[in-house]
């Protein structure tokens, strides 16, 4: 399908049922249950979701293939959100626009950062990336205020010129649209005790992950894939043979980049308004952790790795004391205290130890990442099917490392 | 490109056809009830949207511990605090609306985006119909936007940029605490009395949105009053160690340096002017002084000794002795065990003030509370009389020009008020320049259905 292998065209079209039921997939816990505080099922998260998601897959292109790891990558995605609000400001509200732009400016400037970064190779090109990332963030919070906002960040006001538009109305806030249809539009189908959200934004910038999804594994499966994956495995080897690698690496670095472009893009479309902390050096070391966490060199594994840590950090920074209070409340009072005292260190703004030893233990136990322990399980079953050890012959998902 | 450029009435019509197809099962969210989020059980929820992680979590952790005194104050619970000292008598402690107030609880990081993604999980996610909260002005406007975006009253926490309630200003945002340019018309005088009226002022500014602010506020009330100023220099937020900075201004001759700097960036830098040992200078006769024009109890505790003598603006203090100030200090103080900062004050004010809009408007429409707090007066909450502007939804009130004190007697008495500059000297037109000007409009309440 597509021009896919069948493992492949499988992993595409789990990959879109997932996101197609997803409003189904996140919301598993009736709304009034104690439960109901770990649904996700609400637009802005789902949102961030795949918006992340995108931009871990763009780049696990670079990290998992080329193994180059670049330390900078939330330039990229910032470089995009603000190219992104200045279409929406100048141009039109229509997010449309926005999007392309930002796909266009930060390829751009992921070409320079790239054609200066990738003369040095290992923890020097890690380097060289990360002080760029900085460069751009301090330049965006201070030098740059007049383009980028400075502190306040940049945000449709209604007296911006939109050139495409018609006038707003009197008093009217301006929103981000798609012909007409606001990003937080939803549409809420209530069954029984569930409520289930469907919304816009999420479902373009779940069409765009798709379709994000199915060039990477293009990329993945074509020659110049294979290319980057040999620059990988032994880049000297490759250049005594007579092959200039940089081409293929900076062809990698710039589809990143524009991967990232495309997050950023998604991230203004859907909450018109951009931040210079989008491009601070904890922001590109998420991404990394995202790729590691589900799995580099793997087509999955950046998606769950992203999903993973965006849904640890919007749900459990907010379970709070009082919230715990109520699901011990059921103990004697000794004893729920004590519960109570245990957890609390690992909830609310503890969110941050939480997801440290998490990805600890998955970094130990498991080095291919969730999509390894997938794998492990997959063949635990499959080993009590037929006996014969096939774990690793998913070739779909088959680790790079 | 005739596809993107969509005509007003296409533009209508395409999302009529779009609105009735994606509408035709049931209903679009909002359009059942009369605004965002509207309460229909026996409880209602507010949203504290703070910074429990990153540089502000001090204050972060104060701003909670206040609200979590308003809503036990407002369900009826301890001794009330400043709900029995407030000159409006509509808060009975029996909730707000006779609905029990809950609330939710968020991490800002001090950053625009983990900010503004808590808060939205808190409206579409909890249903939350009120924000508060954040200890930055960046992370205070980039959620106001949302909220008025969203069809959500957002009550500021502490943020002293302009911007908030000048150039960013919102129709469904309201800000209690003072700002930048009140903390310069607040100084001068005191700074004429204290230091004379000729005097050569040189800026060390933050780099950054409210240090430009504030720059540009105390430059102008100072230089109204005869000073001139010598030199202002940006500094990098980043920066901890200031001496590059400070010992061009031993080769000028200023006599006065005023930090726009806070927390870590003035704790830092006013360590380095006091052990480069300007305090001890004369220059053109003169003794060298050095001004913070924000302080923060938190930040005076940061610099320690350096303090003292050193003159700044804040926008409340735990030893002011009004009936309102003293019930608040001793019910926080009974059930935390210390005095509150100026960030849980504001906080606590802001949900005070939120749920009596409700109470007098009748409704927790956005649009009923706008209408209820612009233009009301109130006191006794600590800061005198006061003035919620309709104009610019920022408070008006009496600011206070503190002073690190020679002899403290604990870590809390750090600060002693020395002034207390009446109100009509700090109010300003809404559209000078220094707020936005003219062009910036606060725009229609927006209920968010």
């Amino acid at each position: 399908m597509f021009g896919l292998r069948k493992s492949d065209s499988v992993l595409l079209l789990i990959v879109i049922a997932l996101t197609v039921f997803a409003p189904f997939i996140l919301n598993p816990f009736p709304e009034n249950s104690v439960m109901a505080q770990f649904n996700a099922g609400y637009p802005d998260l789902m949102q961030r979701l795949v918006i992340f998601g995108i931009f871990a897959i763009g780049f696990n292109i670079l990290f998992g293939l080329t193994g180059y790891l670049s330390f900078g990558h939330a330039a990229f995605l910032g470089v995009g959100s603000y190219a992104g609000v200045w279409m929406i400001k100048l141009l039109t509200l229509n997010v449309i626009p926005a999007i392309v732009v930002s796909v266009i400016v930060a390829g751009a400037f992921s070409l320079l950062v790239g054609w200066i970064s990738l003369r040095r190779s290992g923890i020097y090109f890690s380097i060289l990336t990360l002080a760029f990332a900085q460069m751009s963030y301090a330049l965006a919070y201070s030098v740059l205020t007049p383009i980028t906002g400075g502190e306040t960040g940049l945000q449709p006001k209604v007296a911006d010129p939109r050139i495409l538009d018609a006038a707003l109305e009197e008093g009217v806030t301006p929103r981000a649209n798609l012909f007409g249809m606001f990003m937080n539009d939803s549409y809420e189908m209530v069954v029984g005790g569930w409520i289930f959200t469907f919304n816009v934004g999420y479902y373009i910038a779940a069409i765009c992950m798709v379709f994000a999804f199915y060039l990477s594994i293009r990329i993945f499966r074509s020659p110049f894939g294979l290319m980057l994956r040999a620059v990988k495995s032994n880049q000297q080897r490759l250049n005594y043979t007579g092959i200039e690698s940089k081409p293929y690496t900076l062809a990698a670095f710039v589809i990143s980049g524009m991967y990232a472009g495309l997050a950023g893009g998604l991230l203004v479309a859907m909450d018109t308004q951009a931040g210079a902390e989008r491009m601070f050096w904890t922001a590109s070391g998420e991404v990394v952790l995202m790729t590691i966490l589900g799995g580099a060199g793997t087509l999955i594994g950046p998606v769950l790795g992203a999903g993973f840590i965006k849904y640890f950090e919007n749900i459990v920074s907010k379970i709070n004391a009082n919230i715990l209070e109520t699901w011990f409340s059921f103990m004697p009072d000794g004893i729920s205290d004590l519960f109570v005292g245990l957890i609390y260190p690992f909830i609310g703004k503890g969110w941050h130890l939480t997801l440290g030893i998490l990805f600890m233990l998955v970094v130990i136990f498991l080095p291919g990442g969730l999509v390894q322990g997938g794998q492990k399980i997959a063949g635990m079953f499959k080993n009590k099917k037929d006996g014969s050890d096939s774990a690793t012959s998913s070739a779909s998902a088959a680790p790079a490392e | 490109m005739s596809i993107i450029k969509p005509t007003r009435r296409g533009l209508l019509r395409t999302s009529a056809v779009a609105g009735a197809g994606l509408a035709m099962p049931t209903i679009f969210t909002g359009s059942a009830s009369a605004y965002m989020n509207e309460p229909t059980g026996s409880s209602v929820t507010l949203g504290f949207n703070v910074p429990q992680s990153g540089p502000y979590a001090d204050e972060g952790a104060d701003e909670l511990r206040a609200y979590e005194l308003a809503v036990e104050h407002l369900n009826g619970g301890g001794d009330g605090g400043m709900m029995n000292t407030f000159s409006s008598k509509e808060l009975k402690g029996n909730g707000i609306l006779g609905k029990k107030v809950e609330y939710v609880t968020g991490d800002t990081q001090t950053k625009a985006d983990a900010a503004r993604a808590s808060a939205k999980s808190m409206i579409e996610k909890d249903g939350a119909i009120m924000i508060t909260g954040g200890s930055s002005s960046g992370v205070a406007v980039a959620v106001q936007a949302l909220c008025q975006e969203a069809g959500i009253i957002f009550m500021a926490g502490l943020t002293h940029s302009n911007d908030t309630t000048g150039k960013d200003k919102k129709a469904n945002g309201f800000r209690h605490f003072f700002n930048s340019y009140m903390s310069g018309a607040a100084l001068a005088p005191v700074l004429a009395n204290a230091y004379g009226k000729d005097r050569k002022a040189y800026h060390l500014t933050a780099d950054y949105n409210w240090g430009y602010t504030t720059e540009e506020a105390v430059r102008e009330s100072t230089e109204a009053m005869g000073w001139e100023t010598v030199n202002a220099v940006k500094t990098p937020l980043t920066q901890t160690d200031f001496s590059s900075y400070i010992a061009p201004v031993l080769q000028s001759d200023a006599d006065v340096l005023v930090l726009n700097h806070y927390g870590g960036n003035m704790i830092n830098s006013l360590t380095n002017a006091v052990q480069f040992g300007l305090r001890d200078k004369l220059v053109n006769g003169k003794n060298f002084e050095i001004i913070v024009p924000l302080y923060s109890r938190l930040m005076a505790r940061g610099a320690g000794e350096n303090v003292k003598g050193i003159f700044g603006s804040t926008n409340w203090h735990w030893s002011l002795q009004d009936e309102g100030s003293k019930a608040f200090v001793k019910s926080f103080g009974e059930k935390y065990g210390f005095p509150p900062s100026q960030a849980a004050h504001t906080t606590y004010c802001q949900t005070l003030l939120y749920a009596d809009a409700a109470e007098r408007a009748g409704t927790f429409n956005p649009c009923g509370i706008v209408e209820a707090l612009e233009g009301f007066e109130f006191d006794g909450l600590g800061n005198g009389k006061t003035l919620y502007r309709a104009e610019d939804h920022q408070c008006f009130k009496d600011v206070l020009v503190v002073k690190g004190k020679e002899n403290p007697t604990s870590e809390f008495d750090i600060l002693e008020v020395v002034e207390v500059t009446p109100v009509e000297q700090v109010t300003y037109d809404a559209n000078i320049p220094q707020m936005g000007g003219p062009e910036a409009t606060l725009g229609d309440c927006n209920p968010g259905a």
